[in-house]
């Protein structure tokens, strides 16, 4: 079983979103179980009108589902080597940046910065380039960080159900891998060469990842490539299809719009404020359990603003260059719009009756 | 005449049968007030949310020191899994009490029947006071009991759904069937559902996301506090029988018992 065919079938099907209407809209905002087509109703442009009345019920299934809770965590970039072509990103191979991969003392040095705001949840990201930070090299990196860090995620090049397993042994607890776009036509024209040309490889990712024990799988569409209802609405029925498969694994959704980059690639759409948040909102209602990350790539105040609509876990205290936590200033993969410390974005969350969770898993097999 | 009710559970003398927990809240400053306001004695915390070692702020230290404290296993996916949190809790100096949670469902969060009755098995013959979280079923509720549970803790509908009693007959069944202590836990959302099932002979109830997410926990958790002890002052005064029809304080037949009299 795989996801595949109903991606493809997503992909190449327009929804016609522009038949919905205002009352199919508010039915699906109160029923007590959205399905798919209720889902794609809330997508709809006639949505757009319903916005208040999504927000306050995706609030309220967010406030009995997770409290007045948001969980923190950081990414920590250790290489940007890539081997992969993608026209929209800033650490593809033909850009050239400065590239450089950490050593395992630089690893724990950036372990060390970054344990020392109090975050205990780590996202270990490097590009696409096996050859250059395989497996074994990750290995070591999460034997350097697991006594700083009780949880840590990957977002790396997607592997084989075995490397996966290998990583969940030496303490990975957590996968992201975005799909970019699920639109199989586009996927092709935006990965020109590499590995990454392989789109069906790449969308059972988060299935092999659940099926090595990963305990939170964390799946996506980069906003802006194409029409973000179509995407949302394919990211919002992959992400049912992994709860529904496999019911003992935290499925979580992230939202990245696009960010200025280096390279020249420009959105082939602008998602507005509004619509993000008609996405994240629709979303919540369709999946009440579904972990909901906003990044760093939002600014500060609609990052505040957008709390209490959904988000359960956001990035803090971040920087996308390769060692750039012990020593800043260097070449990110994207720039971000919110660059408030931790003890910062700690502060907003108390200010708006919020808590920061830093610790919310320990592997047990690690302490008893 | 005043009652004396005192609950008594593991070797603990309890004047409050409301426990609470220390999830869901915006600030963790909220859960002493919260203790104090409710009379809550026993207090719930998920071992995988406490950093003893973190620099961050630690959910441990709000807790009252008069507080029972009720360790979890939240997290744990299966039996093997339960037992170890359940020791490392007891490692940590959270005491001998711990709550079995074994959930492998993320939607419903319905708790593992089979894979509780094997950790309770485990952990009370290590000494553990042992409360399993379970469905309403009679069946699992017996086997726990074999199993060497300290009581049962039934939920009243999923996980922080604040959707009240809806297995309310399981849980009379239990209550009626079993002869260990019936908590329920999870689910109750308003302090009349508690009442409610205070009224119907549980043991206590456990009150977590309706206190944590109300806009005021400090007097949502008084108002628990109250409706648990109505409910409990309710059962020990021994409700009247419920019956279907209307019954006259004249009643129609009364001639008859006149007649017998007369003769």
């Amino acid at each position: 079983m795989s996801f595949l065919p109903e991606a493809l079938r997503l992909g190449q099907t327009p929804l016609h979103l522009e038949t919905v209407s205002g009352d199919d809209v508010r039915r699906a905002v109160d029923l007590p179980r959205v399905d798919a087509s209720a889902f794609a109703a809330l997508l709809s442009p006639a949505a757009d009108e319903h916005l208040e009345s999504m927000a306050a019920r995706a609030h309220a299934l967010t406030l009995s589902h997770f409290g007045r809770t948001v969980s923190l965590f950081t990414p920590l970039y250790v290489s940007n080597h890539c081997a992969n072509h993608c026209r929209y990103c800033g650490f593809a191979a033909p850009n050239s940046i400065p590239r450089s991969q950490l050593s395992l003392d630089e690893v724990r040095a950036e372990g060390e910065a970054i344990a020392a705001t109090g975050l205990r949840h780590l996202l270990l990201l490097t590009g696409e380039a096996p050859r250059k930070a395989g497996v074994a090299y990750l290995e070591a990196c999460v034997q350097v960080l697991r006594p700083l860090f009780p949880s840590i995620s990957v977002e790396v090049y997607p592997m084989e159900t075995a490397d996966y397993a290998r990583l969940t042994r030496a303490g990975v607890d957590g996968l992201t891998v975005f799909q970019e776009t699920y639109d199989p036509v586009l996927y092709a024209e935006l990965h020109p060469a590499g590995p990454k040309r392989d789109y069906a490889f790449r969308l059972n990712t988060p299935q092999r990842g659940a099926e090595a024990g990963m305990r939170v799988v964390n799946i996506g569409a980069l906003l802006g490539l194409t029409d973000w209802r179509q995407e949302i609405y394919a990211v919002g029925l992959h992400a049912a299809w992994l709860q529904k498969r496999y019911p003992g694994v935290d499925i979580a959704v992230s939202l990245p719009r696009m960010r200025p980059h280096a390279g020249a690639f420009q959105p082939a759409c602008i998602v507005s404020d509004r619509e993000l948040v008609q996405a994240m909102t629709a979303l919540r209602i369709f999946l009440p359990r579904l972990s909901i990350t906003i990044s760093t790539r939002e600014a500060p105040s609609f990052r505040d603003n957008i709390l209490p609509l959904g988000v359960t876990r956001m990035s803090a205290g971040v920087s996308t260059a390769v060692g750039g936590h012990a020593k800043p200033a260097k070449t990110g993969q994207f720039e971000i719009s919110d660059p408030r410390s931790v003890a910062e974005i700690e502060a907003m969350l108390r200010s708006r009756g919020y808590q920061a969770v830093f610790k919310d898993w320990e592997p047990i097999e690690a302490s008893a | 005449m005043e009652h004396t009710d005192i609950f008594e559970i593991g070797g603990k003398r309890l004047s409050s049968r409301l426990f609470t927990g220390t999830g869901k809240y915006g600030n963790d400053e909220l859960i002493a007030p919260v203790c104090e306001a409710s009379g809550s004695e026993v207090i719930t915390v998920a071992l995988r949310r406490v950093d003893l070692d973190g620099k961050t702020d630690n959910v441990m230290k709000h807790i009252p020191t008069h507080m029972t404290l009720l360790p979890n296993t939240s997290g744990a996916r299966n039996a093997d899994e339960a037992v170890r949190i359940a020791r490392l809790a007891r490692a940590m100096g959270c005491g001998d009490w711990i709550k079995i949670e074994v959930i492998s469902d993320n939607r419903y969060l319905l708790p593992d029947g089979y894979e509780t009755a094997k950790a309770t098995e485990t952990l009370a013959r290590e000494g553990f006071v042992v409360l399993p979280y379970m469905n309403p079923d009679l069946y699992v509720a017996r086997s726990l009991a074999d199993a060497g549970a300290a009581a049962i803790m039934p939920l009243g509908a999923p996980i922080g759904t604040n959707r009240g009693l809806r297995t309310e007959e399981m849980i009379r069944i239990l209550i009626e069937e079993m002869e260990l202590p019936i908590i329920v836990d999870a689910g109750i959302g308003a302090p009349s559902q508690a009442c409610r099932a205070m009224e119907m002979g549980a043991a206590a109830c456990l009150v977590n996301t309706a206190i944590a997410t109300a806009a005021d926990p400090v007097l949502m958790g008084r108002a628990f506090g109250r409706a648990v002890t109505a409910g409990r002052e309710a059962w020990l005064a021994g409700p009247g029988a419920v019956a279907t029809l209307a019954q006259a304080s004249s009643p129609l037949t009364g001639f008859l018992d006149r007649t017998e009299g007369a003769s």
